[in-house]
């Protein structure tokens, strides 16, 4: 896709769509481009109130963004204007030849897969996709995966094994997809199918939950060495707006919902799911889409150099123990 | 799913909201019917149901299936397989164990583990007040019973999920139980019998549930290399993070007639299309027809179908006579070895099952 077709709001915060939450940043960015438009058109100087209500704008996104609460979080996580896997592919790699297809049924675009090179590193990356555009987001049913992206995925992670690839997996999902043609051809048996096969690749995996971690959805591309979620994402067993329905029968009520969850990237790191959060700049990543991208590719690095040479036995064993054991209060359960 | 209207709104409360409901499908189960019927009459009589109030409510209920009225006591003295079109209806934990193992050689393991409501969820009630009005309720500490077990003198370790417990939901006990489960059957080089009935993974444990999944897999991958067998048994309803995950990659996936079977719920799907579902979807029949599993067993039959499968564990591939010769290729071969003179299995060792056949034929 051509840097054309992409919203233009990296650097430019003041295009990005509002969540409620943000209406006092929104306020304040309103004023700014005001007196930007002010200065440009006549010879009135504005500077140093600009250079004020630029203060007042970090203070009010700091303080916002310090006190989000997760159903603000998942509000972030879902932005549309959040960088998604193609975001990733085109602006964090050096070089992507994408892969299509399950070669048994059919190419599901709700999963993206192929070959990456990223500064002295290359590996398999799979991830879902989100669309980016209404058309995109049709067509990749808003990142809702169906089975054959979950085999898709798998054939390409098994090139991965055999050409001694590590694998990235970028995890953003809603869930998987609940459909006649999903149940059919076994959306159930390809994720578990895809859970107990990362448990044998003899090959490093780096899981990184970039958006929504919806459920077995993002567990069907979730199994690796290392688990990082980004700080403005969630990672939950079913959608707050589905709990919220199924307790309550009241969909209104996802934020109680949300914040019961415990979904966000600090809850879980609390609890032991996550390894590690990848920090997002002031107001998420969204805002600065630059710098999230050039700290993740960063962060991706390190933990694929870390991986780098170990024993395939190890590390398998190693990563069958760290779910085995995961977020297991120690002593609690026995040993045999 | 359960029978009672309690049993019902519970399953539905307790899981991810992939529970069960929706049309039945008879087709196949007819066309077994005239066979089941005199199976039935032999094996059931050995199957002895506890008098206990698991399915509350009066002395009738209504088949979820054919909506006949059905004598609850004829139901259960039936294995809780309808009378009128053989439906059938989820089985508690420890009458599935009755029907399973040979008496007396169930030995618990595990059972002592309990939930702990580490999120201080609060549903209606708070999520452990939730956990001691069930374990009140059921005897239970826990939605799993595990251990090991003869099946016909094959030991073997089963775990049986308990669909009165949450709706048979998955959190962190549940998928430590099928784990430890696992790791017993490969420590003792023994194969593994799992039953499920469940709504899937249990929301009031959060992420905690959902990594269950990934455990559960974790301790599998594990048995599989050992190369012992595992049989899952998928029974009514079988939905959401149990069939994404342990239930789906067994060795050997076997349903029960008519179980409902699937990744999202049939309301949730619904919901979703907003369009009606095509008849007998999700239904064990359906998935037979698409290829998801190995075969679809009446309850009546399973104890020597697991039985005959077990014959094929892990070094296996010589017969040698087994101390009960209950199943009809054990029958069969002793029969021939009978007639033929040959009282041992010495003479036969290391011939493949078929070649020996024909040895003893000539
Ligand atoms: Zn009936």
């Amino acid at each position: 896709m051509s840097d054309s077709k992409r919203p233009q709001n990296a650097g430019s915060k003041s295009s990005t769509t509002p969540l409620p939450f943000e209406q006092k940043i929104q306020e304040i960015e309103a004023k700014i481009d005001e007196l930007r438009e002010l200065a440009s058109s006549s010879s009135i100087d504005v500077g140093d109130q600009l250079e004020s209500m630029e203060r007042q704008l970090e203070e009010a996104t700091a303080r916002t963004y310090s006190h989000l609460s997760p159903w603000e979080e998942v509000g972030v996580a879902r932005h549309p204007q959040r960088p998604v896997a193609s975001d990733y592919i085109e602006e964090m790699l050096d070089d992507f030849v994408e892969l299509h297809g399950d070669r048994t049924f059919g190419d599901d675009r709700a999963m993206v897969t192929g070959l990456a090179t990223m500064g002295s590193r290359r590996f398999m990356l799979v991830g879902h996709r989100k669309g980016r555009t209404t058309k995109e987001r049709l067509e990749t049913n808003f990142g809702c995966a169906h089975p054959e992206g979950y085999r898709k995925a798998w054939r390409k992670m098994k090139l991965a094994e055999k050409l001694g690839l590590p694998i990235v997996s970028l995890i953003n999902t809603p869930g998987a997809y609940p459909g006649i043609g999903a149940e059919e051809r076994g959306q159930a048996m390809a994720i578990a199918e895809n859970i107990i096969g990362m448990f044998t690749l003899r090959v490093p995996i780096v899981v990184l939950v970039i958006g929504e971690g919806g459920s077995g959805g993002a567990l069907g591309i979730g199994i690796g060495d290392r688990v990082l979620m980004m700080e403005h994402s969630y990672y939950s067993v079913i959608s707050p707006e589905g709990c919220a329905a199924i307790l309550w029968k009241d969909g209104s009520r996802s934020a109680d919902a949300a914040e019961a969850l415990k979904l966000t990237a600090k809850d879980l790191t609390a609890l032991g799911v996550v390894d590690e959060v990848i920090p997002e700049p002031l107001g998420g990543a969204h805002r600065r889409r630059d710098e999230t991208i050039a700290t993740v590719r960063a962060t991706l690095l390190r933990h694929l150099d870390e991986l780098d040479g170990r024993d395939p036995d190890e590390m398998i064993e190693a990563r069958r123990d760290k779910f085995r054991r995961i977020a297991e209060i120690e002593g609690r359960f026995p040993s045999v | 799913m359960s029978a009672s209207k309690n049993d019902k709104d519970t399953s539905r409360e307790e899981t991810e909201g992939k529970g069960a409901t929706g049309a039945s499908s008879k087709s196949r189960t007819e066309a077994r019917e005239a066979e089941r019927e005199g199976a039935k009459k032999g094996r059931l009589a050995r199957w002895r149901f506890s008098k206990k109030k698991d399915m509350p409510g009066g002395l009738w209920l209504k088949c979820e299936a054919c909506s006949n009225l059905i004598y609850r006591k004829e139901l259960e003295e039936a294995g809780r397989v309808c009378p009128k079109c053989q439906f059938h209806f989820t089985l508690p934990a420890r009458e599935r164990l009755q029907s399973l193992v040979d008496p007396d050689s169930f030995l618990e393991m595990f059972e002592d583990i309990e939930a702990l409501d580490r999120l201080e969820f609060i549903d209606s009630v708070p999520y452990s007040e939730k956990i001691a009005r069930t374990v009140q309720r059921t005897g239970q500490k826990e939605g799993l019973v595990c251990g090991k077990a003869q099946i016909e003198g094959r030991s073997v370790v089963v775990a049986i999920l308990d669909f009165q417990f949450m709706g048979g939901s998955m959190g962190e006990v549940v998928g430590e139980k099928i784990s430890l489960a696992c790791d017993v059957a490969r420590r003792d080089g023994l194969p593994v019998v799992i039953f499920t009935s469940s709504g899937g993974a249990r929301m009031h444990e959060g992420a905690l549930s959902l990594m269950q999944m990934a455990k559960t897999c974790s301790a599998l991958s594990r048995l599989h290399e050992t190369g012992n067998m595992s049989i899952c048994v998928m029974t009514h309803p079988t939905t959401g993070g149990v069939t994404a995950s342990f239930a789906s990659v067994c060795d050997i996936v076997l349903a029960e007639p008519g179980a409902l079977i699937g990744f999202a719920g049939p309301r949730v799907i619904a919901a979703t299309l907003k369009q009606e579902l095509p008849k007998g979807f999700q239904r064990a029949e359906f998935l037979i027809n698409k290829g998801m599993l190995d075969d679809i067993v009446p309850r009546d039959e399973l104890r020597d179908r697991i039985a005959r499968l077990l014959d094929y564990d892990l070094g296996t591939h010589v017969v040698r006579r087994s101390k009960q010769p209950a199943t009809k290729t054990d029958r069969a071969a002793s029969d021939r070895s009978v007639a033929s003179g040959d009282g041992t299995d010495g003479p036969d060792r290391g011939v493949p099952n078929r070649l020996r056949e024909g040895i003893s034929e000539n």
